[in-house]
């Protein structure tokens, strides 16, 4: 296989603040600089690109010394956090802007969709638009005439395609430059997080598109998005940008895994923060821990090894058919599977709950935990996503034979075992 | 070791990109937004208007019965011998064309750094449909200028074309450069600093007061000698009276002049280009 795209110590830095009077006697010094044959006075100062972080200087290094290649017919991800340097990236990648160190080799043509929809106007007609953007796109009016009908068709405006785009419904405009953007035909297609529009039968169709695109055409992809399931299901290999450097690239799950394990922070204890009015409340969890079997914290459980979460909570008034409830859902927040107690009746009083488990089969990734409490199936506190888990992968060997590898995505109910007893400790906490 | 270099690549995307390098089989490759969004232009220009293209009339029109009035009538700024309205409409209308070249281009950067933001398109695909839109429009109006001149005509006035007006399409292409040039350094030097683009929209307007648009040529030469220099210096001036010349039979037409207007065009639609292709790369993070 030969390669579509070569990066060389690519960088780019980028200038903060205003740009204003004090920008010219800066552009002096380099322009002195330059003549006398110096390095640039600027890029010397510049630092790491981190947005929260307060910085020194007013330059940041936006990308720095990226390396990677791409071979052709490749899907590739690319993922991290905002500020990462995925749009910097994907915009040196389409010409945009260049690069301030460093190239980019590329073979074939390249079609970058960094937004859906650039240069329509919104007094010209749907069809006078597919001309117009495909034209921007890069494509030939022959070509645009030849696939008119299939663009109309996927994008499923047919009746309004006489009609200024200004009347348009925003959902219908971007399905229409969606429509456009898909039938270009360049070896190399850059995506930049335009899925996350349109309604959820397009958003498939655009992904399935996406995917023939990669898979059936042998066409190039470079995809950037934070919806991990959508990377996951179209890349084979994904790049994770941290602070505009490469932190890792490799398989696409376990790249997504690596990045969401670097986005949370790992807690064993969480504590809950009460609103104002909590003592008037019937009853209410004060804090979540993450357990092994013998009660010791934990911030990972591996697969297959029994856990067990231990909440505390009070009860303020005597709580008639009480119920506590856990769920846990996945990194696209898709609930796998709710635990909820019996019900009982419990008097004033701190409590701790224990959901147990002797074998925690799920695959390995990030997961969080909704946590409820109730009475007569009414919730009085309900706490989502208050909770984050990691489940760690172990080695084959020390794997229990009776442990199948799941999916992520299917749903057992009420498998734990939970006892509620009085808690002495509660009352300290 | 063999070098990765001797894989042949298409696209090779560097910090600098060589200045004088006009990326002329890129643009011929998208000759076709080239003319759709000329299209784009004239046809947005009269969508929900009743008139449509006849708007086009409108504003040479009235600026012509302005200036026959104050200029004409009130100031009593002598026309050449030239029927009044046929002589500020010849100016007008040229003129136009040029101004019109200048201030759209010269805006190209902040007013499209959206698209360019994110698109990549040969950029200077857009500033070239700036000036054919506007030789359209510039076409569009000379019928209105054709009107008059066959009304004139009925009318039995003193006017008659001249063997110069075959250098019609020659004068057509010097204001088109001479705008487009000028246009492309303004733009270009507005991207990082604003300030110049105050001065494009009255600038221009002041201009025209040093052009032969609302005078001719003869008359600062023989009432204002000193200050002729000033007038004459202007390369629209020479376009302009030639123009006149061509059509009308009136205006001085010097070929010195015409031909430093010619190098002076070249000279700065040359550093437009310079200018503009080292600006282009990069201009987007400071916009």
């Amino acid at each position: 296989m030969s390669k579509a795209i070569q990066v060389n110590n690519l960088s780019k830095a980028y200038q903060l603040g205003e740009i204003g009077t004090g920008t010219i006697s800066r552009d002096i010094e380099r322009f002195i600089a330059k003549v006398r044959g110096k390095e640039d006075p600027f890029l010397k100062i510049g630092e790491e690109n981190n947005r929260a972080s307060k910085g020194q200087t007013g330059v940041v290094w936006s990308l720095k010394d990226i390396n990677f290649e791409i071979e052709q017919g490749d899907t590739v991800g690319i993922i991290g956090r905002n500020g990462a340097g995925k749009s910097t990236l994907l915009k040196i990648l389409s010409r945009v802007t260049a690069p301030t160190t460093g190239s980019i080799k590329i073979k074939g043509r390249i079609a970058s969709l960094l937004e859906v929809g650039t240069g329509f106007h919104p007094d010209l007609t749907g069809r006078e638009n597919i001309y117009l953007n495909g034209a921007i796109l890069g494509m030939r009016k022959a070509e645009i005439k030849r696939k008119f009908d299939e663009i109309v068709d996927f994008s499923g405006v047919e009746r309004y395609i006489d009609t200024p785009v200004k009347r348009y419904s925003s959902g219908m405009y971007v399905r229409l430059a969606f429509a456009v953007a898909a039938h270009l035909e360049s070896e190399i297609m850059i995506v930049d997080e335009v899925l996350a529009v349109g309604d959820a039968e397009f958003q498939r169709k655009c992904l399935g598109k996406m995917g023939d695109v990669s898979k059936g055409e042998g066409r190039t992809v470079l995809f950037v998005s934070h919806n991990m399931a959508a990377v996951q299901k179209l890349c084979r290999d994904a790049i994770f940008l941290n602070n505009g450097n490469i932190n890792a690239i490799g398989k696409t799950s376990n790249i997504v895994a690596e990045y969401l394990r670097s986005s949370t922070i790992q807690k064993s204890i969480y504590h809950i923060s009460l609103p104002d009015n909590h003592e008037s409340m019937m009853c209410y969890a004060t804090q979540l821990q993450i357990e092994d079997v013998n009660g010791k914290l934990q911030q990972e459980i591996p697969i297959g090894h029994p856990w067990q979460i231990r909440v505390f909570f009070k009860v303020n008034q005597r709580a008639e058919s009480f119920i506590i409830a856990l769920s846990v859902y996945n990194s696209s927040d898709l609930v796998l599977r709710t635990s909820w107690s019996k019900k009982s009746d419990l008097s004033t009083g701190y409590y701790e709950a224990v959901f147990k488990e002797d074998q925690l089969i799920f695959s390995p990734g990030l997961y969080s935990l909704s946590l409820g409490l109730s009475n007569y199936e009414q919730s009085i506190h309900y706490l989502e996503n208050m909770a984050e888990m990691t489940i760690s992968d172990v080695s084959s060997s020390t794997l229990d034979q009776t442990i199948v590898r799941v999916n992520n995505v299917g749903v057992v109910l009420n498998p734990m075992y939970i006892t509620i007893a009085e808690s002495p400790v509660g009352k300290r906490i | 070791m063999i070098p990765a270099t001797e894989e042949e690549w298409d696209i090779e995307i560097t910090p600098k990109g060589s200045l004088f390098n006009l990326p002329l089989a890129d643009i011929w490759h998208y000759r076709d937004l080239l003319l759709l969004l000329v299209r784009r232009d004239f046809v947005s220009f009269y969508k929900q208007t009743i008139l449509g293209p006849l708007w086009f009339f409108v504003q040479p029109l009235f600026t012509t019965i302005i200036y026959t009035f104050v200029f004409g009538n009130l100031a009593s700024i002598p026309t050449d011998g030239l029927p009044q309205p046929l002589f500020y409409l010849a100016g007008i209308t040229a003129w136009n064309y040029f101004a019109d070249c200048l201030v759209k281009t010269s805006t190209v950067f902040t007013a499209n750094a959206n698209l360019f933001g994110k698109v990549y398109f040969p950029r200077l695909i857009l500033p070239l449909s700036i000036v054919v839109s506007n030789l359209i429009r510039f076409g569009i109006q000379m019928l209105l200028f054709f009107i008059i001149m066959i009304i004139y005509w009925i009318k039995g006035a003193h006017f008659h074309p001249t063997i110069y007006l075959l250098s019609f399409p020659i004068l057509i292409s010097l204001m088109a450069l001479l705008g487009l040039g000028l246009g492309l350094i303004i733009s270009a030097m507005t991207t990082k600093y604003r300030d110049l683009s105050f001065l494009v929209a009255f600038g221009v307007q002041l201009m025209m007061y040093l052009t032969t648009v609302i005078y001719p040529l003869s008359v600062v030469r023989s009432r204002y000698p000193s200050f002729a220099w000033l007038v004459e210096f202007n390369p629209m001036t020479s376009i302009i009276e030639a123009f006149r010349y061509g059509f009308l039979g009136q205006g001085t037409i010097i070929f010195s002049s015409l031909a430093v207007t010619t190098g002076t065009t070249l000279l700065i639609l040359l550093v437009g280009i310079f200018i503009f292709n080292k600006v282009e790369r990069n201009f987007i993070d400071t916009v």
